[in-house]
């Protein structure tokens, strides 16, 4: 069952097969996608979906995809194996990124395509199944039936994901969806006669313990803060950052914590911040238009030293520009964000995975330096379901604020801003006898009091930068500060952020494969950068790759400007993730040119 | 942690300068400011409470110097954004005196969006708008309650845009305590301040505080001003809208005070529906995601 090799594309490390779904919305086109998406992780399989919303509130044309695999897969996949069309608009859409010899999977009821040499194709009565058993609306249930059969799926699992996925929606629907499934399955069964190329090899018999986990990028953070110990959210709806604030309103509850909806993103990092001065963990999330509302505070937060956590998943602007579509955009945004200097820091999750580890991080950062710490999330990591490792809570550890205390003062006036040497001075809280002070946005003493001259100004501001430095020592200690990949003396690098490093992970397995020397650097924390190390991965380089999901080439600009080098910009801005395809394309282009010159 | 409790005076007896910083006024001489501080000094001191259990959050303008001059804890925030610190800091700690302090800038324009909410939610805070009529600190442009032909350098032809009136407003978005003092009263302000502080929600209070330097209401508002019928019925909405709306006469004292859940015992209640007594436990929420 190995992948059938395009000719335009290496041979893929992985077996693993790609399907995508059209319809219109309000056809259950996500629900087909998710529900047979836990079927075949419940199967012992690793799944990475994708999906696009239309930006019509109802209506419109809904896109899902997943690439299924037997081993871990770290990206969309670059061409489509399997396309099921519910209607014409969906083979329209979609069928030109069907590879040659594909399958095609439609409503015949709908839609009747044209033969095409090669490509197999599957009709299905979906419509007319569907409404056999005076259930119109569960087509999408018996076309989970059907690809359960055609993929070879156990049936057992697709009930019990049925159930569970659906049952709450009472138990007469429940068994109306258990017919549909039925169904769908039966008929493949009966009437699909040609060997389906693509049965996925589900492991046999019992499996073991399993220790794997399927859900999004947002729930992976909104968990990733409730085990950092966030007792306190605040946020303004905002697509694609919502969810994770109706994730913390179900939960955060029940550690006693609080979350408000606040009237305007002004508003919720403002009452963050109220609630961390007054000790609370506090967060909000939104997208790029609410970070840039944000902005004064955040300058505001780093000036008072409050600690706070804001995460930013990303979306395709400028502007209002495409909010269901994912960039990597506001990079500058978040580390340049604001006037006049101020430290802040900036961790950018490589994964979903990675969602819930940038959450932790983020909060004991915050606490520990009492500072803004961004967290920069996009669109295609925040909701796409995948599997992924259950979590290492020995990576979770709380770390608290450095509190002031009545006794370690020394003399009887507590100094709120005390220039240290880390540049990390005590905090008091309100209700502490004799720790009051007056957390002050202008340029202030030792005590908060208001100042303006030059050497306090000078003092104050090399104080605040100091704990940037401290951090960076620190995090620099880190076993995953920093994403290294691929060979060990590379020839050609790959610097990148985000979530890039899923598609950047599996070009540079097809360009070892190739035989091309190729390592991939990705810093999780964008501010502070990791000069040292990061300096130290190019030097030997004869050319590094800058892949980003944005116009400019905001991290290439950054490492340009630092280090005087060239970078060879890969920038995609089409409001979609990259393929392993179009990195490894890159990479052998720039191979051929700096590393193995043609003679001219 | 507990709701705030009132202090008896009688463990330790505070005076108004046991509230007064080591920060000296930037406030210019005569500057109806003065008047509200001095009054909030004797407002905590009234009420006992001990100077690390009150906290006040400010945004920006002469009004946003407030916390630095008292002896408690403070949050000299960003221009408008004194009512969401101050919801933070309640909600965090419900045990603290939580106040916010603005001026009808601060209040009124770039902050306006949030009182609203703040009303909405019954957060148990005191806000105090120190309303002068004009902005002072950038030297005299009119404000949100200038009144109209309001002559400055910004408005050199007179101003065109109608002022707010902040009581209508407050009772509109239904704030459940609403009152109004001068701070050449500040007998009556000290009584007022007392009333908001131990009120049990989102307490307004409007206090008339001339600007000496670039708009001298004091004259003005002496003649004008007048108590609040002593007939007044305080839970009366509707009646205390229409003494808001009288022109000829500006009303002081407490236009509508009603008790309502505050926002945090409502908080309070839905976590007790959201654990149903339950010890939180995150594995059981990661459970729901295993395959």
């Amino acid at each position: 069952m190995t992948k059938a090799a395009d000719k335009t594309m290496a041979p893929a490390v992985t077996r693993d097969v790609t399907l995508r779904i059209g319809g219109e919305s309000g056809e259950g086109i996500v629900t087909t996608g998710e529900v047979l998406a836990r079927i075949a992780a419940y199967a012992g399989l690793e799944v990475y979906t994708l999906r696009t919303i239309p930006a019509e509130i109802k209506g419109g044309h809904v896109m899902f995809q997943m690439r299924v695999g037997s081993e871990p897969v770290h990206s969309e996949g670059d061409a489509l194996d399997i396309l099921l069309a519910f209607n014409q608009e969906a083979y329209d859409k979609h069928h030109r990124e069907l590879r040659a010899g594909g399958i095609l999977i439609y409503d015949n009821n709908e839609l009747t395509p044209p033969a095409i040499a090669g490509e197999i194709q599957y009709a299905l009565p979906l419509t007319s199944l569907a409404k056999g058993i005076d259930f119109f609306r569960g087509k999408n249930i018996v076309a989970i039936g059907a690809l359960v059969k055609i993929f070879g799926l156990p049936y057992d699992k697709a009930k019990a994901v049925v159930e569970r996925q659906l049952g709450r929606r009472g138990a007469d629907l429940l068994a109306k969806n258990l017919q549909a499934l039925e169904v769908g399955y039966t008929y493949a069964e009966q009437n699909i006669t040609k060997e389906a190329p693509y049965n996925l090899g589900v492991p046999e018999g019992e499996r073991g313990a399993d220790h794997r986990l399927v859900m999004s990028g947002n729930q992976a953070l909104a968990i990733g803060a409730l085990a950092a110990g966030c007792t306190f959210y605040a946020g303004y709806p905002i697509t694609p950052a919502s969810d994770i604030m109706e994730f913390l309103a179900a939960e955060l509850p029940k550690v006693g914590g609080t979350l408000i909806q606040a009237e305007d993103e002004m508003a919720a990092l403002g009452m963050a911040m109220g609630a961390s001065y007054a000790g609370a963990r506090a967060m909000t999330a939104t997208s790029g238009p609410g970070l840039d509302l944000m902005i004064e505070l955040l300058g505001h937060a780093s000036m008072t030293e409050t600690p706070v956590v804001i995460v930013d998943v990303q979306r395709a602007g400028p502007s209002t520009g495409m909010p269901t579509k994912t960039s990597q955009g506001d990079l500058f945004l978040a580390v340049y964000g604001g006037h006049d200097d101020f430290p802040r820091l900036v961790v950018a999750p490589l994964s979903v995975e990675d969602c819930f580890y940038a959450a932790v991080d983020a909060f004991n950062l915050a606490e520990k330096y009492q500072m803004p710490v961004i967290i920069l999330s996009d669109f295609a990591l925040s909701n796409r379901v995948e599997t992924i490792p259950s979590f290492d809570m020995s990576r979770v550890q709380r770390v608290q604020r450095l509190l002031w205390t009545a006794s370690g003062d020394g003399d009887n006036s507590y100094r709120r801003y005390r220039v240290t040497e880390s540049g990390i001075s005590p905090m008091s809280l309100p209700g502490m006898v004799g720790g009051s002070y007056t957390a002050e946005g202008l340029e202030h003493d030792e005590t908060g009091a208001p100042g303006y001259d030059p050497e306090l100004h000078t003092t104050m501001m090399e104080k605040r930068f100091r704990k940037v430095r401290t951090a960076a020592d620190e995090i620099r200690t880190w076993p995953h500060a920093i994403w290294r990949y691929g060979h060990p003396e590379p020839e050609v690098g790959i610097v990148g952020w985000g979530s890039t490093a899923g598609p950047a992970r599996e070009a540079i397995d097809r360009a070892l494969a190739d035989g091309m020397k190729v390592a991939a650097f990705f810093p999780r924390f964008l501010s502070p950068l990791p000069e040292a190390e990061l300096s130290a991965f190019v030097a030997p380089l004869k050319a590094v790759i800058v892949p980003e999901l944005n116009y400019r080439g905001q991290l290439a600009d950054i490492i340009q400007g630092r280090f005087c080098m060239q970078i060879h910009r890969l920038n995609k801005f089409t409001g979609q993730a990259f393929t392993a395809g179009e990195i490894y394309r890159k990479i052998a282009a720039v191979y051929s040119e700096w590393v193995v010159p043609t003679s001219a | 942690m507990p709701d705030r409790v009132v202090h008896e005076p009688t463990t330790k007896v505070y005076t108004a300068s046991d509230y007064k910083s080591n920060v000296k006024p930037i406030w210019c001489p005569g500057c109806g400011d003065f008047g509200v501080l001095s009054s909030f000094y004797k407002a905590l001191a009234d009420l006992g409470i001990p100077p690390e259990q009150a906290v006040i959050a400010s945004g920006i303008g002469c009004s946003g110097r407030f916390p630095a001059f008292v002896e408690a804890y403070g949050f000299h925030g960003v221009h408008g954004r004194a009512l969401p610190l101050a919801t933070g800091i309640k909600m965090a700690n419900p045990s603290l005196y939580v106040c916010a302090v603005g001026g009808d800038g601060d209040a009124f324009s770039i902050g306006g969006g949030h009182v609203p909410h703040a009303a909405r939610r019954n957060i148990d805070i005191t806000y105090i708008v120190m309303d002068n009529q004009i902005y002072g600190l950038t030297k005299g442009q009119p404000s949100p309650t200038s009144p109209l032909g309001m002559e400055k350098k910004a408005s050199p032809y007179g101003s065109i845009e109608a002022p707010l009136n902040p009581i209508l407003m407050a009772l509109a978005y239904n704030a459940s305590f609403v009152a109004r003092g001068f701070s050449a009263k500040p007998k009556e302000v000290v009584e007022l301040m007392k009333m908001a502080l131990l009120h049990k929600g989102f307490a307004f209070l409007q206090i008339i505080s001339p600007c000496v330097t670039f708009n001298d209401t004091y004259e003005h508002f002496k003649q004008i001003t007048l108590p609040l019928p002593a007939d007044h019925d305080v839970t009366d909405r509707s009646r205390a809208m229409t003494l808001a709306l009288d022109e000829q006469n500006m009303y002081l004292g407490v236009f509508y005070k009603v008790e309502r859940p505050s926002y945090v015992t409502s908080v309070r209640a839905v976590r007790s529906k959201a654990s149903g007594g339950a010890q939180f436990d995150l594995e059981k929420i990661i459970a729901r995601y295993r395959t």
